[in-house]
């Protein structure tokens, strides 16, 4: 099928698309965005998180015939411009809430969507919109302190 | 993972006449349980129906005030009425899966998920319910997630969802259409049991596809409450979960429903239970003798024996945390 989808603002058609692979596999094989990270393909890492039409979904969990029409933002979409990060990935940094890396494009869009809703979540909502991103380097601690830093700066941004 | 032709039906008829007339049809909805299963060669559809040009996502209130809510209504559904109204079933959709599988996923989509049986899901093994009459490994396998309440021997799966464990103590009934029409489904008839048909996961017939919930209006004096037991705090199916609704007039119990999830292949009404309340006062005694009823009939096996005591206590702390 001749796949029409809207990625981080810009219109694309791409051609040859089967109906059956996932929005993951359009996203980094045939569009060459591979901030979505490819881990364990059934929904549980969430290192996939992108947003369809504004909510934050796993792509691989979406089938490309699912996203004809729609409007996806991944991770390469939330910076405001080239060299710069987003409020958000500054946190990630700042907060050393990274090791391996491979969680962490996931997390920033789960937690860019958290933030964005919530501007003062407590340590119990963070942990629950967080549920669905598994990281198995850094036992999260650093990436709650991420979270907050991004929710309180986000905060002091909007004062 | 097979090909298939993907249609966007513009409307139910066009929906209803394919399913219809192509048996190998299947309707994509959300896709958080589809997508897996095809990709992992579990079902094999020749055609997929996308029916997101049907609307069917809004929440209608009832004259009676009930509600009825769409098929396609997503799982984090954000609604300030049913949350007052119907905690339970709020309650029920949070505890299950994740943000991001709850922002695809569907009303209808989350009662026909299929069951999370390790042995369904990896094709290497036999299973009754993928392949008719192939067999069952969970049987002869590790049964630690298997059921305790209305297996058969064909079959132990249990089924996974949480919120038709609250649909369950709420009584509410699915809406249907197909080829003949309209028609609703209650939700304790939806969920057939395995018996020697276990590939059958649902009342619905050939043509037919799920429109909407509809949900009867809530009594005076009714409390419910939602309590689910898991490996860890949050992203994990059941081991054993229970929805209670119970009515009241004064001290006294006029009606009580109490359905069990993560233990049988349906939700699974203890009504025991729920006859061990009724015309008693809700105290320590009554909520003990409930919580006993609640596991008459368990037929576990040495790996799910912990099972029985699980439902024990999700029925007790059930009950003893209301209001």
């Amino acid at each position: 099928m001749r796949l029409t989808i809207q990625i981080n603002g810009e219109q694309h058609q791409v051609d040859d698309v089967w109906a059956g692979e996932s929005l993951l596999y359009v996203l980094r094989e045939r569009l060459g965005l591979p901030g979505s990270k490819n881990a364990c393909e059934q929904g549980e890492c969430g290192s996939c998180t992108v947003y369809l039409d504004g909510t934050a979904v796993c792509a691989c969990l979406v089938a490309a015939g699912q996203a004809q029409d729609r409007e996806v933002v991944t991770v390469e979409g939330l910076a405001p411009g080239a060299g710069e990060l987003h409020p958000v990935q500054e946190a990630f940094l700042a907060a050393g809430a990274v090791q391996c890396g491979f969680c962490t494009p996931g997390l920033v869009v789960a937690a860019h969507n958290l933030v964005r809703r919530n501007p003062e979540p407590s340590d119990a909502q963070i942990r629950e919109e967080l549920a669905g991103n598994l990281c198995r380097c850094t036992g999260y601690e650093k990436i709650m302190d991420a979270v907050r830093m991004a929710a309180a700066n986000t905060q002091e941004a909007g004062a | 993972m097979r090909t298939f032709q993907l249609d966007r039906p513009g409307d139910l008829a066009e929906a209803v006449r394919i399913l219809a007339e192509d048996e190998g049809a299947r309707v994509i909805a959300g896709g958080t349980d589809l997508v897996t299963l095809m990709r992992d060669g579990i079902q094999q559809p020749s055609r997929v129906l996308d029916l997101r040009d049907l609307g069917l996502t809004e929440i209608e209130w009832q004259p009676d005030g009930g509600v009825r809510i769409g098929a396609l209504c997503p799982n984090a559904v954000d609604d300030r009425r049913l949350a007052a109204e119907y905690p339970l079933v709020v309650a029920a959709l949070r505890a299950g899966a994740s943000p991001q599988i709850r922002n695809m996923a569907t009303f209808g989509g989350n009662i026909l998920q299929q069951t999370r049986c390790a042995y369904y899901r990896l094709p290497e093994f036999a299973c009754n319910r993928r392949d008719p009459g192939t067999g069952c490994a969970a049987l002869r396998g590790d049964s630690a997630k298997q059921a305790i309440f209305g297996v058969s021997d064909t079959c132990n799966a249990v089924h996974p969802s949480d919120l038709a464990v609250a649909l369950s103590a709420l009584e509410a009934e699915v809406l249907v259409h197909g080829p003949a029409g309209a028609r609703r489904i209650p939700i304790r008839e939806f969920h057939p049991l395995p018996g020697d048909t276990p590939h059958r996961v649902s009342a619905l017939r050939d043509g037919e596809l799920v429109t909407g919930i509809e949900l009867p209006a809530a009594g005076r004096g009714r409390v419910s409450n939602y309590v689910k037991f898991r490996d860890r705090a949050s992203f994990a199916f059941a081991l054993a979960s229970a929805a209670v609704v119970i009515e009241r007039a004064g001290t006294v119990v006029l009606g009580a429903r109490i359905a069990l999830g993560g233990v049988a292949p349906k939700p699974w009404r203890a009504e025991h239970a729920e006859r061990a309340l009724v015309g008693n006062r809700l105290d320590e005694d009554s909520i003990a003798a409930a919580s006993a009823a609640a596991v008459r009939g368990a037929t576990p096996r040495k790996d799910n024996e912990y099972k029985v005591e699980l439902v024990r206590r999700v029925v007790r702390r059930a009950l003893s945390e209301l209001e």
